[in-house]
């Protein structure tokens, strides 16, 4: 009877205990502030979200909406929102493209207040350069990537070839041509020919760095119509005529990723995250023969690579400013990467951010491409993007407001080039014409 | 007097419409297909047989809740329909019974604001959302849905309305019929079909719409519209889950058409054969 009595004491003061804690849990909640994050689908982004739960359980004042979309419309949704102060997003995810621009218009809060335990210093030198202003972090990375070559080790040897670590273009055109096999429907490489700003022309002016080219003098006057456009792009066109798939114009990334995957790729230059899902065997039929190498270049001190990261960024206009940092800074630090780590594994974890993740052996053992990506960012450098001066920040594209359109111009251009729907110096004379209308509207040149 | 048509024709008739049916449905089966497919099969080239597999349709459920963009979209898409009816009847029976001389022009004027690209009033409708607080709001996705679809309603009804006999109204009228009894108790249940299939039609648009319900919204109003684009994605293959999400967006108003198809097409080829 007395142990009914204490049960039942015991069990009305769990009850009491429960009804508190739920009662607390729910006057939190009530209070908890929601901050809205616009991201793009990518398997690190979907991962986070599902990872959220560690944040607002050590945060639970904070409450998250996640809006993902469709990467252009997620930029043209941002921008309009930013634009006009609309208010609607506590966190952007934006590119390298965007922050110094944006963080020039004071479009983005710096990000001064991300905690004592953050480690700026951590960050890879090239992708805080590319995200800072003035010596200020306007975005924080969480993935960073560069390019690099992705290559076929079997069909590499059995074109009686060995890939050096830093091939020269002549050395990837003599390999592309000979692992050709039309009958067996093996390209020898495989390019990007979709056009876009940030497609075939990410590609291009990244590969135009290493032949000496560059999009604007110091005064801001097109270069389009130099020996050095013309010698990259003759030698893409060829090179792809030679050893490409059909219909490459239309080509992107996830294009080229299927046919690399399917095994019908030599070679393919492109994003260092494409690592992952080429070396991945549940989706690639080639995952335990690829090799990898730095990007190609001419013996002139720049490389084909580009530098890119999405980061996360806070815009002016958020009334929450706070919580956003917050976010920002649980998302990107160093105990992040452990986080996925921990419950996704080392293969998993958001690359090209921290230099400590580099340095980690585990993470070296899970992804034996880490150290030639961590080499192919490092050698990227936005300031000094080519060989010759330029006036404009940025390896594979110019930052300044006017370069997705004249960028997107100028890749449908060398897509028909590509084509072969106009000449290589059409297409050259043509791109001159629109880069210098583009610019005098602007004002940059008379 | 009518002419003979003889079976061949009839058959060859047959066989060509079906033909442009199954032409205009392609795209829609394929995606229904492609959504049963790996990501792997889905982009290595034709094939109109899959794997069958449901692991695009459990990742999309993963990933995003999908009922409460299909509530945003049935309350938007519903919403819309009722306040464009409420606006554009009594606005289609003033033009269709009691014409002036600009009538016309003003149903022309009201076309033509279809033909302006979308994208050219982005911004002053942004920032008028915004003063009025209705970014991201139900209230606001409804209206602005309303608005862009209004001109086509009130067409249509118009449409409808002329093919009326002015005289039943005009009787009406003798009898003591006011306005509001005249519309409600007489040309209402007259117009049913034409409305019903203003209504349907009215409900697709909207449920399809993507520019304004992709960029007025962000998590609370959002519709299906923003959940397919949700998973289109610049690294990584996505054609499957794509599909998937895009099945699944489509499936409800896929079956309300099939099952409203003859209110559909009798109110679409009303007054078209006299």
């Amino acid at each position: 009877m007395l142990a009914i009595l204490f049960w039942e004491e015991d069990m009305r003061f769990k009850t009491f205990l429960l009804g508190g804690c739920s009662a607390l849990m729910l006057a939190s909640m009530a209070n908890a502030e929601t901050i809205t994050i616009a991201t793009v689908n990518n398997g690190d982004m979907i991962r986070m979200q599902k990872l959220a739960d560690d944040f607002t359980t050590k945060n639970p004042d904070i409450q998250l909406n996640w809006v993902t979309l469709e990467e252009n419309v997620l930029r043209e949704r941002v921008t309009t929102d930013i634009a006009t102060k609309g208010g609607q997003y506590d966190v952007m995810t934006i590119g390298t493209y965007e922050v110094p621009i944006w963080a020039k218009q004071q479009w983005l809060l710096p990000l001064d207040n991300l905690g004592a335990d953050y480690d700026v210093a951590d960050i890879i030198p090239a992708i805080a350069g590319g995200l800072s202003v003035d010596g200020k972090l306007y975005a924080a990375p969480f993935y960073g990537e560069s390019s690099f070559v992705m290559y076929r080790k079997d069909l590499m040897e059995k074109a009686g070839l060995t890939m050096p670590d830093a091939p020269t273009w002549e050395f990837i055109g003599e390999a592309a041509r000979k692992m050709t096999d039309r009958a067996n429907d093996i390209n020898g490489i495989c390019l990007r020919g979709k056009a876009g700003w940030g497609e075939n022309m990410a590609f291009l002016t990244a590969m135009s760095n290493s032949f000496g080219a560059r999009w604007f003098d110091e005064e801001w006057k097109p270069q389009f119509d130099q020996p050095e456009w013309k010698n990259t792009l003759e030698t893409y066109v060829k090179l792809m005529n030679d050893a490409g798939p059909q219909g490459a114009s239309s080509n992107g990334f996830n294009e080229n990723l299927a046919l690399f995957q399917q095994g019908k790729c030599g070679m393919w230059i492109d994003a260092t995250v494409a690592a992952s899902f080429v070396s991945n065997p549940k989706d690639s039929t080639v995952a335990d023969k690829v090799g990898y190498a730095l990007a190609p270049d001419n013996g002139l001190g720049k490389r084909g690579n580009w530098l890119w990261a999405w980061s996360l960024a806070i815009p002016a206009g958020t009334q929450k400013a706070d919580a956003a940092q917050k976010f920002v800074s649980w998302a990107t630090d160093k105990a992040y990467l452990d986080l996925v780590a921990s419950k996704e594994g080392w293969a998993n974890v958001p690359p090209g951010t921290r230099t400590s993740l580099y340095e980690n052996a585990e993470y070296q053992k899970a992804a034996p491409f880490a150290k030639m990506t961590l080499d192919s960012i490092n050698s990227a450098d936005p300031t000094k993007p080519t060989v010759k001066p330029v006036p404009y920040v940025g390896v594979q594209f110019v930052a300044i407001p006017e370069f997705q359109g004249l960028g997107t111009t100028v890749g449908q251009l060398f897509s028909a080039a590509l084509a072969g729907q106009m000449s290589v110096d059409d297409a050259l004379k043509q791109a001159q014409d629109a880069a210098t209308s583009t610019m005098q509207e602007g004002g940059y040149i008379q | 007097m009518a002419r003979k048509i003889s079976n061949r024709h009839k058959t060859v008739a047959t066989i060509a419409a079906w033909l442009v049916a199954f032409l205009i449905f392609f795209p829609i089966l394929y995606t229904i297909i492609t959504s049963f497919k790996s990501e792997t099969e889905a982009i290595a080239g034709f094939n109109l047989i899959p794997s069958w597999t449901l692991e695009s349709y459990s990742e999309v459920q993963s990933q995003y809740n999908y009922f409460k963009p299909f509530m945003n979209s049935v309350i938007i898409s519903i919403g819309s329909t009722i306040l464009a009816l409420i606006v554009a009847v009594p606005a289609a029976w003033a033009m269709a019974f009691t014409p002036t001389k600009r009538t016309k022009d003003v149903l022309m004027w009201m076309l033509s604001t279809k033909m302006m690209p979308a994208v050219a009033v982005l911004f002053p409708i942004y920032l008028i959302f915004r003063d009025l607080g209705l970014l991201d709001s139900r209230v606001g996705i409804t209206v602005m849905l309303m608005l862009i679809n209004l001109p086509i309603v009130i067409w249509m009804l118009y449409t409808y309305f002329r093919e009326i006999p002015v005289e039943i109204l005009e009787a009406a009228r003798m009898d003591g019929a006011g306005l509001w009894q005249e519309i409600w108790h007489v040309l209402t249940p007259m117009a049913v079909p034409g409305i019903a299939s203003t209504m349907l039609l009215n409900i697709i648009l909207a449920w399809n719409e993507a520019f304004w319900t992709i960029r007025l919204t962000t998590t609370n109003a959002a519709p299906l519209t923003a959940f397919i684009s949700a998973f289109s994605s610049p690294q990584g293959l996505f054609w499957a889950k794509l599909s998937a999400a895009s099945t699944l967006a489509i499936a409800p108003i896929l079956i309300m058409g099939w099952f409203s198809q003859r209110q559909l097409v009798r109110g679409l080829t009303f007054g078209a054969v006299k």
